[in-house]
């Protein structure tokens, strides 16, 4: 990471250091979006490939990507890190899919006032196992 | 179908061995995810501004555990930087609780995580990291200077031991089902 006040020469390459980030911008990749427009997408809220019957040659690289590797159930982050992509571009490429029913979400988290005895208990029993 | 997913957070200062136990614990190598500051902080609109933004990147480990085909745990560990609060705000929502390592050599480290989640209300539990033989301190002398209340679980624990990690965890849910509501007596 560049510090405030080091001269450029010393940062080990002459003209691009760390500040000037990843040579492709992260959000290009979403055409400049940095929101979902429809989905809340926790950083561990689970994500499944679906079929949407629409032509996924119709997307990106990224897209098509992300829509191999939720063969399986995966959280956001695990997405994001997959993809090497910063989360929030990971939740845009998500949501574009999820529009297109490409994807599906699971239960985001039942609980908005804090979870119930039963999930606890089952997550207890889990840990108490592996 | 898909699974459910719950959260749990470790914190701590930087070096207390957050990514050493979800590492422990969780089935896959511990992942890092990144966020970029500005996406936290830039609205659509305020695109003509970014050329001129230094990017920062928040880096974020973490873990998983299958519980079982309905529940998947992840384990996140919170950026070490205290600049970086937003990070934690959104890795608390909807967490279950927090396991706050703490090396008694740099106490003072886990201070903020430990105003964070009694602020929030949140459940947590005191794991002290006891790796190179670094308790030298008794739990009521570390417990006195974190001034936590006495319900708050105090472990001692060697965060790259799996069972140390699992018995966090298990003291998390534990204290996390002491504070829910008496179950109703069925008629």
């Amino acid at each position: 990471m560049a510090r405030r006040g080091t001269p450029m020469a010393d940062l080990g390459s002459e003209w691009v250091d760390d500040a000037a980030g990843p040579l492709v911008r992260p959000y290009t990749l979403t055409g400049g979006r940095t929101r979902p427009m429809h989905s809340r997408l926790d950083v561990a809220t689970q994500v499944v490939a679906a079929e949407s019957g629409l032509d996924p040659m119709e997307l990106g690289p990224e897209h098509r990507k992300i829509i191999t590797l939720c063969h399986h159930p995966l959280s956001v982050a695990e997405v994001a890190s997959y993809t090497r992509v910063p989360l929030g571009v990971a939740r845009v490429l998500l949501d574009d899919l999820i529009n297109r029913g490409d994807i599906v979400v699971g239960t985001p988290t039942r609980h908005e006032g804090g979870p119930d005895r039963d999930l606890l208990q089952a997550i207890l029993d889990g840990i108490r196992a592996i | 179908m898909v699974p459910e997913s719950v959260k749990v957070v470790v914190a701590g200062g930087f070096g207390a061995g957050k990514t050493t136990l979800v590492g422990s614990v969780s089935e896959i190598a511990p992942m890092t995810t990144e966020e970029l500051l500005t996406s936290a902080s830039v609205g659509v609109d305020d695109l003509a501004g970014v050329e001129r933004k230094t990017t920062t990147t928040v880096a974020m480990d973490f873990g998983r555990i299958t519980i079982n085909q309905q529940i998947v745990l992840y384990l996140f560990g919170t950026p070490g930087q205290d600049r970086f609060w937003f990070m934690w705000n959104e890795l608390a929502q909807g967490a279950l609780g927090a396991i706050v390592l703490v090396d008694t050599r740099r106490l003072e480290a886990s201070f903020a995580s430990i105003d964070f989640f009694e602020r929030r209300g949140m459940p947590f539990v005191i794991a002290v990291n006891c790796f190179d033989g670094g308790c030298q301190h008794s739990v009521a002398e570390i417990r006195q200077a974190l001034a936590v209340a006495d319900e708050v679980p105090f472990i001692l624990c060697d965060a790259r031991s799996r069972e140390s990690a699992k018995l966090a965890l298990i003291k998390l849910l534990q204290h996390a089902m002491s504070r829910l509501p008496p179950a109703p007596v069925l008629a």
